[in-house]
């Protein structure tokens, strides 16, 4: 039998963790993360959970940790936020050359200054470049599953990279939610001991991310590279394989959500999905033809089926609470990029909404489908992001 | 040869990579004046030095021309010269 219970989204996480028998985990507090850490810490000394927990003193020792017990064969995660997550970048990078398996989860908070602690996507959506896979969640229950299938996707032997499970803060982390929860013996079932090709032994010495010239590194990237083009397919499969225990599917790389037949699409990431699922039913039920994509892998970033469930659509409307400063919106730019010179593409709109925990409600979904619709009706173009909901009044 | 997953290799491969090719100055040994106190070869951090016949050698294969070998020398016997190109 299932477990069901009422609990918080980071013990959720924790709970995934826990039974996916991560040997070594590192933690450092930051909020809105602190919890996940915390919850994993009680149930190591609790004796729940047999794993080396180790206290560091920075977010780059935590990605260190987790890099180095990687290399030595074990499985290995740690979680954090905001500025801890962009510390960790120079390892982050480093860890998916060597092509170390650990899971990350990134709990989505914004990066200062101004400081705060309330939630966008700019500090995981910073480490797009890195290598690192990642995922993003729209529920607790999502966190859960996803983290599960992550460790898998992250040791499968044609991927071998670091996965970062991205959830908002505090929304997801700090809410209680419904969550099912899987038995061991079916997590065991599904994902086997880690093993690796390589790993850290004194008495056979090897050399991680050795160094090299010009002659071969633009290979070693182009590998990383097709290790995340070459997973989707994998991917897919083992989400599949994960939905086929549970009877939870959301979907493979995007949940398609009431495109069918749809005129304006909504492309979104992360909790945001479900206050627009209720926007599109709501519009569907006014006869609006709306729908959303939901982007849940965004590295690799899955265009080819962002691509078949747009493609009859006559305007994407991309809402997204990250931005690349003298340019647009992260998400916006990848679609923009991959449908450029596709013949009879939709045009795209990109929105920047909710930075710094700013709400965005159905209003403001409303709002951003009546800017789509103007948009539309005047030729379809518009080559800026448009802030929603900025005051410009207060502006210097 | 192809590329590692990981850019993991087993020890040994720098062998394969001369690096001689990076230096400006050369040591020269004058072996008149060398003592064979054997601190050139601890201090080499190529492992270019060696002792073949009791008398040291560089490699200039791997020899990168750092010159910590020359100023450790506590007879003088190496000297740096400009590389000729």
């Amino acid at each position: 039998m299932n477990q069901v219970k009422v609990i918080e989204g980071s013990e959720a996480v924790a709970l995934a963790v826990r039974a996916c028998r991560p040997q070594v985990i590192s933690a450092y507090p930051i909020s809105p993360q602190t919890h996940i850490v915390e919850w994993l810490a009680k149930m190591v000394a609790d004796g729940e959970l047999d794993s080396e927990f180790v206290n560091v003193e920075s977010e780059f020792s935590a990605a260190s940790v987790i890099s180095g017990a990687s290399a030595a064969g074990s499985r290995a995660y740690t979680a954090s936020s905001s500025q801890g997550l962009l510390l960790m970048t120079e390892v982050l990078y480093a860890s998916a050359g060597m092509r170390l398996p650990f899971v990350i989860t990134g709990v989505n908070r914004a990066i200062s200054v101004p400081i705060s602690i309330q939630i966008d996507q700019q500090d995981t959506i910073s480490l797009r470049d890195s290598g690192v896979i990642q995922f993003y969640v729209e529920s607790s229950q999502e966190a859960y599953d996803t983290h599960i299938a992550a460790f898998k996707i992250a040791e499968d032997p044609g991927i071998l990279l670091p996965v970062m499970v991205c959830m908002d803060g505090w929304i997801l982390t700090h809410s209680y939610e419904r969550v099912s929860m899987m038995e061991q013996k079916e997590v065991d079932r599904f994902l086997p001991p880690f093993q690796p090709i390589h790993f850290l032994d004194v008495n056979n010495p090897k050399t991680w991310g050795s160094h090299t010239e010009a002659d071969v590194l633009m290979e070693f990237k182009y590998a990383v590279h097709g290790a995340m083009q070459n997973g989707k397919e994998r991917m897919k499969e083992i989400f599949s394989e994960l939905a086929n225990m549970t009877g939870r599917n959301y979907g493979g790389l995007i949940e398609a959500y009431r495109t069918e037949d749809a005129e304006i699409i909504l492309v979104a990431i992360g909790s945001l999905a479900g206050t627009i699922k209720e926007a599109v039913d709501e519009l569907r039920s006014n006869n609006e033809r709306v729908g959303l994509v939901k982007i849940r892998c965004y590295r690799p970033f899955p265009h080819e089926d962002i691509w078949d469930a747009i493609k009859g659509a006559k305007i994407v409307l991309v809402t997204e609470a990250d931005f690349s400063m003298g340019s647009e919106g992260a998400v916006g730019m990848d679609l923009k990029s991959k449908l450029c010179g596709r013949p009879n593409s939709p045009h795209v709109v990109d929105f920047i909404t909710g930075l710094g925990g700013r709400e965005v409600n159905k209003r403001t979904i409303y709002q951003i489908v009546q800017k789509g619709q103007e948009v539309l009706a005047s030729g379809g173009y518009l080559p800026e992001p448009y802030w929603v909901d900025l005051n410009r009044n207060i502006l210097p | 040869m192809k590329i590692s997953i990981g850019a993991v290799v087993i020890g040994g491969t720098s062998i394969n990579y001369k690096t001689g090719g990076w230096r400006d100055e050369k040591p020269i040994i004058h072996v008149e004046l060398c003592k064979a106190c054997g601190l050139c070869e601890m201090v080499c951090p190529d492992s270019a030095v060696h002792v073949v016949n009791k008398v040291y050698i560089i490699d200039y294969d791997y020899c990168k021309g750092c010159g910590l070998c020359a100023y450790e020398c506590p007879t003088k016997a190496i000297e740096m010269i400009s590389e000729e190109k």
